[in-house]
């Protein structure tokens, strides 16, 4: 089980076991980073009491993309077409903006095929859980190079990678999302405590969690296998997340944390392990992540959080009720409306 | 050029005099106006004016707008025809051109056939090029600046001068002008006395400088009381309102923009709760991927969605149709056809992208369309979409086209929808419970319509997953030979029961004739008026199916059943309707089609299909 921040009862809040937020059988390879992803997005839900019914799960295709089908079967799901998650993300937020909704992307599926869609999602900052399971490679038409690849990586294959990766993290923050993190797979603790505060999140949250293909891309060469991320893997921000419902003093020195109140009345606490760093600023994020690729590292953590932008569904000022289900009464004008419209085209 | 056909075969003037001219018997409420001007020079109003007086005066009258893919400088044409048969299709030949654009005026006056009339600003003397047209030069300019005084407003107000010189020539009843132009300038007095001063300046001169040397007029007539005008892409709007649409997204594209810009119109105006709340959302995607994408999100969520678009979004939009096809999601596409291929000729009409949408997306797709031959349908189809795609639980294309969508039509009001939503088949949380779960694809009726649930309903058993790749009955992923086998057989067995569904079509047959004529959309237009042809003017009786929907309804194989020849008239090059009909017909009376193709980006106009079927027939 995974190791949490607040004690792991046999029920939540909501009184459901883990079990009710478990999903069909992987058939992904064994050892896929992906794997370890729904495992902690599982722990989260869980831990955050999210009514299984309440959440919609979304994708693209890949084996990342396949994933959503590998935890809380109690969701409705959709897997999309490959890169289009985002737009059929954002209808289905429309007809219904009380969901929860929680997207699994792949790196191609985001940063390549997907890219358009990506980019216009993080500027509308539509209420979604965003999550790339990045494993630098196509894994599921196994083994290309991907758009995340680092510079100079190698695929099993021998061919090296000439081109520059796209950064999904500094992309989304300078296109507004309001929750962007990176983390990778095998770090349960930080990758849960991230998760729980996106539940608790009300923008776009954009989690890029380095993920490796243990197929195609988890060899000496490659920059996202587990161990050159064990090696280079650097926290900016160690996290914690304290939701609201739970009452517990959490025991943090003062003077190196850095609270940041969510919008259900959580707190996400971030430990701040670099003196300079704050989760506000645009600027000082984007050049904190330059800097580590210059210097070959992964920097993970919350590099960026904005809890009050409001969110694209807000935008819109909608009714209160799903827009999907209201009732023809207040869907379809009267019959004096027409009149009156045709009235004027005489 | 100017757009009447005749300027394509470059015709040499016919010879004749004046004096004939002017013996002509008189020609009532049965001619056309072409109107040439600049692209951005603001004679839309005046156009609307002079087609809105018309009207005024009971005529039967339609407008056509000819123009450039271009935001100003290029050249424009309107055209009016008044027509006391009701005849709307494009009248090919002109009666009366208006040559505001010094450009093409030479061309215009070339273009016009014998006895027709040419207004022209005096300086462009185009009378030096036609003896046998009848030839009123207007002083425009000096007459503008009269009226005028503002020099940046005479290029508008110069518009307003032509309204009154051809109000004068063909007796447009003065006070029908004025109302129109009232109207047109509701709420801007100002601009309305302005605008009107410079109609009685053109009036004022035609009366007292141009006697009256040709035989077009205009008689008050009846036809038009409580009638409405309305483009096609409103009606559809209106449609869409009176639906219920609550998710709309686009990605701008003439000639479909209009359809979601009015309908934003109409959902703030009328969709608006009292606490200002929307019972409606509007985003303007990234392109038509992602507003298709949108749309069935939307509609998977339970949303009434819809997007507009025309060729090249539909192409866009390939992947997702066949994913709504095969995961069996609702959503509403409206295409505005253009001609194409590719961009072709973006602010021209066409009907060809029939083929396209009927197998649009890989492996075997299909789908159900609707086809709309009047704005009247245009808002009555979109109504019936919206049922239909929740009925079906596949996305249904409402096929319409520039001609249709974005010229004014003369129409019945439209009428109140009498059945309420049909929302579909939905289980909601006290269905599960009575059911104990349900299987999202099994076929539990018989109509090879399946039950969803959608996102949100509280039930542990409410949740299924949707996906394009293979599955069974239970939603559950499956590679398994009969899983898939059983599955496009009951998705094909949804398309028959979707033929049960869609608008039968208009038959016109008296058991008299041996030939019938088959067609859809505006094509309808040079079909009623050509089968008049026929008869008038060689005897020739025809029958008329009009199919508004794909797939095509028992009907459409009964009318071809009970003719010896059947001809196909529509507006593309690939007879894009007769290659559906091939597919859905038995070989014994596939023999029998033959095709009628209009496709140069005008719209068709019922001499070129009389003189095409009269060449065939061999009359
Ligand atoms: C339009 C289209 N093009 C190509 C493919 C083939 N395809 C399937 S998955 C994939 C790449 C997936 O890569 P990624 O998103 O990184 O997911 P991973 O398998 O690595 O988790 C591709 C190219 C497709 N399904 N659709
Ligand atoms: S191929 Fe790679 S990405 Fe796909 S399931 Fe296997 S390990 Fe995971
Ligand atoms: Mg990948």
């Amino acid at each position: 089980m995974a190791t949490t921040t607040a004690p792991n009862p046999k029920v939540n809040r909501l009184g459901l076991q883990v079990l009710d937020y478990r999903g069909g059988k992987t058939t992904l390879c064994a050892g896929c980073g992906h794997n370890a992803i729904s495992e902690r997005i599982i722990d989260a839900l869980y831990e955050m009491g999210v009514q299984p019914e309440r959440l919609m799960k979304l994708s693209g295709i890949g084996c990342s993309s396949k994933s959503p089908a590998y935890f809380l079967s109690r969701a409705h799901s959709f897997n999309s077409v490959h890169g289009r998650m985002p737009s059929v993300a954002t209808g289905a937020l429309l007809a219904n903006k009380t969901m929860k909704a929680l997207g699994v992307s792949g790196d191609g599926d985001t940063a390549s095929i997907g890219v358009g869609q990506f980019i216009h999602l993080m500027r509308r900052n539509l209420p979604l859980i965003y999550i790339i399971e990045d494993n630098g490679v196509y894994g599921l038409t196994k083994g290309q190079f991907s758009a995340t690849a680092d510079l100079g990586s190698k695929l099993k294959t021998g061919v090296i990678n000439d081109l520059p990766a796209i950064d999904t993290c500094a992309l989304a923050i300078q296109l507004g999302a309001t929750f962007v993190g990176r983390s990778f797979s095998g770090d349960k603790k930080q990758l849960l405590a991230m998760l729980k505060a996106a539940i608790a999140h009300k923008g776009t949250v954009m989690l890029d969690v380095i993920s490796p293909c243990v197929t195609f891309n988890d060899h000496e060469g490659s920059t996202k296998s587990y161990k050159y991320m064990q090696e280079h893997e650097e926290a900016i921000t160690e996290v914690g997340f304290v939701p609201h419902f739970e009452d517990i003093a959490v025991d943090y020195d003062a003077g190196t944390t850095y609270d940041v109140q969510m919008h259900d009345g959580s707190h996400l606490r971030l430990r701040k392990l670099r003196d300079d760093y704050n989760p506000n600023d645009r600027a000082s994020a984007v050049k904190q992540l330059m800097e580590a690729h210059e210097k070959g590292e992964v920097l993970t953590g919350v590099f960026y959080l904005d809890t009050e932008k409001p969110s694209f569904t807000d935008m819109l000022n909608l009714v209160d009720q799903p827009l999907g289900t209201l009732p023809e009464s207040r869907t379809r004008p009267s019959k004096q409306v027409l009149q009156e419209i045709m009235s004027k085209l005489q | 050029m100017a757009t009447g056909d005749v300027a394509l075969g470059n015709a040499e003037p016919t010879p004749g005099t004046k004096d004939d001219l002017s013996a002509r018997k008189p020609v009532i409420n049965d001619f056309s106006i072409q109107v040439a001007t600049v692209n951005g020079s603001g004679s839309q109003s005046a156009n609307s004016v002079l087609l809105r007086s018309i009207f005024g005066m009971g005529i039967p009258v339609s407008g056509k707008n000819l123009f450039p893919s271009n935001i100003a400088g290029l050249p424009t044409w309107y055209t009016i025809r008044a027509s006391k048969d009701g005849y709307v299709a494009r009248k090919k030949e002109i009666d009366i051109v208006v040559a505001m654009n010094g450009e093409t005026a030479k061309e215009d006056i070339l273009s016009l056939p014998a006895g027709a009339v040419a207004i022209y600003e005096t300086s462009l003397d185009l009378q030096q090029y036609r003896s046998d047209v009848v030839c009123y030069p207007v002083p425009f300019d000096k007459l503008t600046a009269a009226v005028c005084p503002e020099a940046k407003l005479r290029k508008l107000v110069k518009n307003m001068i032509y309204v009154g010189v051809v109000a004068k020539i063909i007796s447009l009843d003065m006070k029908a002008v004025e109302t129109a132009l009232r109207r047109q300038f509701a709420k801007k007095q100002k601009a309305a006395d302005l605008n009107w001063a410079a109609v009685e300046a053109g009036y004022n001169y035609a009366a007292e400088s141009l006697p009256k040397q040709d035989p077009f007029v205009l008689e008050r007539m009846h036809a038009t009381e409580g009638k409405i005008i309305i483009d096609g892409n409103a009606a559809a709007a209106l449609g869409a309102l009176f639906a219920g649409v609550t998710v709309v997204t686009w990605y701008p594209i003439t000639p479909s923009s209009s359809v979601v810009e009015q309908l934003i119109d109409y959902l703030k105006r009328y969709r608006v709760e009292p606490d200002g709340k929307a019972t409606f959302a509007v985003v303007q995607a990234e392109d038509e991927l992602a507003a298709v994408g949108m749309v069935l999100g939307a509609g998977w969520a339970g949303a009434r969605s819809m997007t507009a678009t025309s060729g090249p979004g539909i192409s866009l939009m390939a992947e997702f149709a066949g994913l709504g096809y095969f995961a069996e999601l609702p959503g509403v596409i409206f295409d505005i056809q253009r001609v194409g291929p590719s961009t072709g000729l973006p602010t021209r009409t066409a009907q060809s992208d029939l083929l396209s949408i009927a197998y649009l997306s890989h492996g075997d797709t299909k789908h159900v369309m609707l086809l709309p031959g009047s704005v009247k349908e245009c808002y009555e189809f979109a109504i019936a979409a919206f049922d239909l795609t929740e009925r079906l639980q596949t996305p249904v294309f409402v096929v319409s086209d520039l001609d249709l969508g974005m010229n004014n039509w003369m129409s019945e009001p439209f009428e109140y929808p009498e059945k309420p939503l049909d929302r579909g088949k939905v289980l909601n949380a006290e269905d599960l419970t009575r059911l104990d779960g349900f299987a999202r694809y099994k076929d539990v009726d018989g109509d090879a319509i399946p039950y969803r649930t959608l996102p949100g309903t509280d039930h542990p058993k409410a949740s299924y997953f949707t996906r394009g790749s293979g599955h069974n009955e239970k939603a559950l992923y499956t590679e398994r030979p009969d899983d898939y086998q059983n599955l496009m057989e009951r998705l094909n067995r949804k398309f028959e029961t979707a033929r049960t569904l869609v608008p039968h079509p208009i038959v016109v047959q008296d058991g008299k004739s041996k030939i019938g004529i088959i067609a859809f959309g505006t094509s309808d237009f040079a079909v009623i008026e050509g089968r008049d042809q026929l008869r008038k003017e060689y005897g020739v009786e025809t029958d008329y199916l009009r199919v508004r929907a794909f797939p095509f309804t028992r009907e459409v194989h009964d009318f071809v059943a009970s003719h010896d020849r059947v001809y196909i008239v529509e507006q593309n090059r690939d007879a894009q309707l007769l290659s559906l009909l091939k597919l859905d017909l038995p070989a014994e009376d596939i023999v029998k089609l033959r095709s009628i193709r209009h496709f140069n980006g005008l719209p068709m106009d019922a001499l070129s299909l009389t003189d095409e079927f009269v060449l065939q027939e061999g009359i």
